[in-house]
């Protein structure tokens, strides 16, 4: 069980990372899904191996432990929530520009030209 | 005082509510905002003193064990901060209630709600005593802080905007991830009951839980090399957003760390925190230099002091966590300062870069001065805040035999220096330049000069009290270094043999 638990939770991972690495915000929305999810099933798998009545009393077995499972509970409505806020992010963004593409920082480019054309002076002056 | 912990929660959360419902009346909306930031932050300054007669509050939310409920806990490390976090957001507010309705801002209808739930979220981070509702204050700071930063929904701010929610809720993930493994390892989340277990676990296992946890608040905090999104996403903010981002986001996280770190046992990772510090300065104020645009400038700064306070974490010494309290609580008025002087300056001329501004000391002297005192505390001139606190570092350095660390933390303190010199040199000599911006009225400009010179004058309180202030700093960095005075707190001397399942 704990197995197959570890084997979903690294797939999930690997799709999400490569999802969210992608500049396009809808596919960044479907890999924090995919994260949001893998840290769930690994929230589970902490607490203990499967198979335990829900409730105490029903039978002598120990109950499963709750608590993990409340954590769950709650990570799966604050993504739920931050999931709907970067789609309305990128929806904005779509309105602005057209597609929902992340861009280069204007300042970032221009400390980038400069270096550039400094190297460029500097070979300029060698040859 | 329980009733004072749950105040600072709740409060700012109700008000916020109401805040939402009547936005649209501007002078109700800013009315029971101010309301809501007073009361939380008199609720705070009575936790501190309550705190310093009667010893920490421990509450138990709805009375369940510590092992399975939520805890709050106030104690002298978390009521000083709450203190200074609140004071400094209701200075921010007060600037914003100025500002409202000038060219550069728009009439801001959801700034003070939001400041609201972002006070509740950080009271929340500050007084938690374990790590899941961590997680829950994070999320309610962020997602406060998203709105913040894209609520007027410009190009340019959804860009930047996009980099710190995907790498903030990148680390939440890992946060998440953290809390499973911690879970998995010792069946408790509490902060107290941790600072029990995970010194006994075994060797691997317990520097993988502080290396995981070092690299989550590590992206919260700024630390080197996790620092990207800050300079980044900062500058492009309103004036007030950045003003409290600056001084206090970042700082939750050097917080969480100070405690986390501290009374779990994690020395053996000094020696990498210290790095991590060293290159954190370094590569912050050689960011600033770079730059040409009075907030990047500022942003570039509010990563290299992180690293200060990592220093002082690092070292784990008494004098030297000492240290990081003390730059802690300097820091948060002095780095909000600076941005509402940049704010002002903005206001002024139209925009904040070096190129196009010029000329403000001898137009707006009051404004030169207002930068001028934070500029030369945050490089550690005396007599002011920044040399108090550095000094307290550099000497827990020199104690503690790390010369190296030290004298990165000297060179760092010249440029930055250098770099406020760039400012001064750019923004308040050179020929005066007229401004491209229509002034905003007299009203709004006295407001907003008033709330930076209380903030100035913040700064310059934590000078005057710096005996105590250190005193408190020493006390509070060895209650955490032992961690047995904060266990006994919040779990109860009396407790007859916990079951570890």
């Amino acid at each position: 069980m704990s197995a197959a638990l570890i084997a979903a939770v690294s797939a999930l991972v690997g799709s999400g990372v490569y999802l969210i690495t992608s500049r396009s915000l809808s596919r960044i929305v479907l890999g924090f899904s995919l994260l949001g999810h893998a840290a769930v099933l690994a929230l589970l798998a902490a607490g203990g191996a499967a198979g335990g009545p829900p409730i105490v009393g029903n039978n002598d077995q120990a109950p499963s432990d709750p608590l993990p499972q409340a954590f769950a509970l709650t990570a799966i409505v604050i993504s739920f929530g931050l999931t709907l806020f970067i789609l309305a992010l990128a929806s904005r963004q779509r309105q602005l520009t057209g597609d929902d593409l992340v861009e280069d920082d204007v300042e970032d480019r221009r400390v980038a030209q400069l270096s550039a054309k400094l190297a460029n002076d500097r070979q300029g002056d060698a040859s | 005082m329980s009733v004072l912990v749950a105040l600072a929660i709740v409060g700012p959360l109700a008000a916020s509510g109401v805040g939402l419902l009547v936005r649209e009346r501007h002078h109700l909306r800013d009315a029971i905002t101010l309301m809501g930031l007073s009361a939380t932050a008199l609720a705070a300054v009575a936790l501190l003193i309550d705190v310093q007669r009667n010893g920490t509050t421990v509450v138990r939310v709805g009375g369940w064990d510590p092992e399975l409920g939520i805890v709050l806990v106030a104690d002298q490390f978390a009521s000083l901060i709450l203190v200074v976090a609140t004071l400094t957001i209701l200075v921010v507010d007060i600037f914003a209630i100025g500002q409202r309705g000038t060219a550069s801002t728009g009439d801001q209808t959801v700034v003070g709600p939001m400041l609201l739930v972002l006070t509740s979220g950080v009271s929340l981070a500050i007084l938690t005593g374990d790590l899941f509702t961590l997680f829950v204050a994070f999320e309610l700071i962020l997602v406060s802080s998203y709105v913040l930063l894209t609520h007027q929904g410009r190009a340019a701010q959804l860009r930047s905007g996009m980099t710190y929610v995907v790498i903030n809720l990148l680390a939440s993930t890992l946060f998440l991830f953290g809390i499973a493994y911690v879970y998995a390892a010792t069946r408790t989340v509490n902060i107290a009951l941790l600072a029990e277990r995970i010194p006994e676990l075994d060797e691997g296992v317990r520097l993988g839980i502080g290396l995981w946890f070092l690299v989550v608040f590590g992206t919260k905090a700024a630390m080197f090399p996790l620092f990207s999104w800050l300079p980044d996403s900062y500058p492009t903010a309103p004036t007030t957003v950045t003003a409290v981002f600056a001084g206090l986001l970042t700082k939750i996280g050097v917080y969480v760390m100070i405690r986390f770190h501290t009374l779990t046992g994690m020395d053996d990772l000094g020696p990498v925190i210290l790095v991590a510090a060293g290159l954190t300065m370094i590569v912050g104020v050689a960011g600033a230099l770079a730059q040409n645009d009075v907030k990047r400038i500022l942003s570039f700064h509010v990563v290299s002091q992180i690293g200060y306070m990592l220093m002082g974490l690092g070292l784990f010494t008494v004098a030297g966590v000492a240290g990081a309290v003390l730059f802690l609580v300097h820091q948060i008025p002095v780095k909000t300062v600076m941005f509402l002087v940049g704010g002002l300056i903005e206001d002024d001329q139209g925009n904040s870069s070096l190129d196009r501004v010029g000329g403000l000391a001898a137009r707006r002297p009051i404004i030169a001065v207002l930068f001028a005192i934070p500029a030369l505390s945050l490089a550690g001139i005396p007599p002011f805040s920044g040399f108090v606190a550095k000094l307290s570092l550099i000497d827990a350095g020199l104690d503690a035999g790390s010369i190296a660390i030290v004298v990165v933390a000297l060179v760092a303190s010249m440029f930055t220096l250098l770099s406020m010199s760039k400012i001064w040199l750019g923004v308040f000599w050179r020929e005066p330049t007229p401004p491209s911006e229509p002034a905003s009225s007299k009203a709004s400009k006295r407001m907003m000069g008033g709330a930076t010179l209380a903030a100035v004058a913040g700064t310059l309180a934590v000078v005057a009290f710096a005996g105590p202030l250190w005193t408190m700093s020493e006390d509070i960095a060895r209650d955490l270094l032992d961690g047995q005075t904060y266990i006994d707190e919040v779990l109860g001397t009396d407790r007859g043999g916990v079951a570890a399942p």
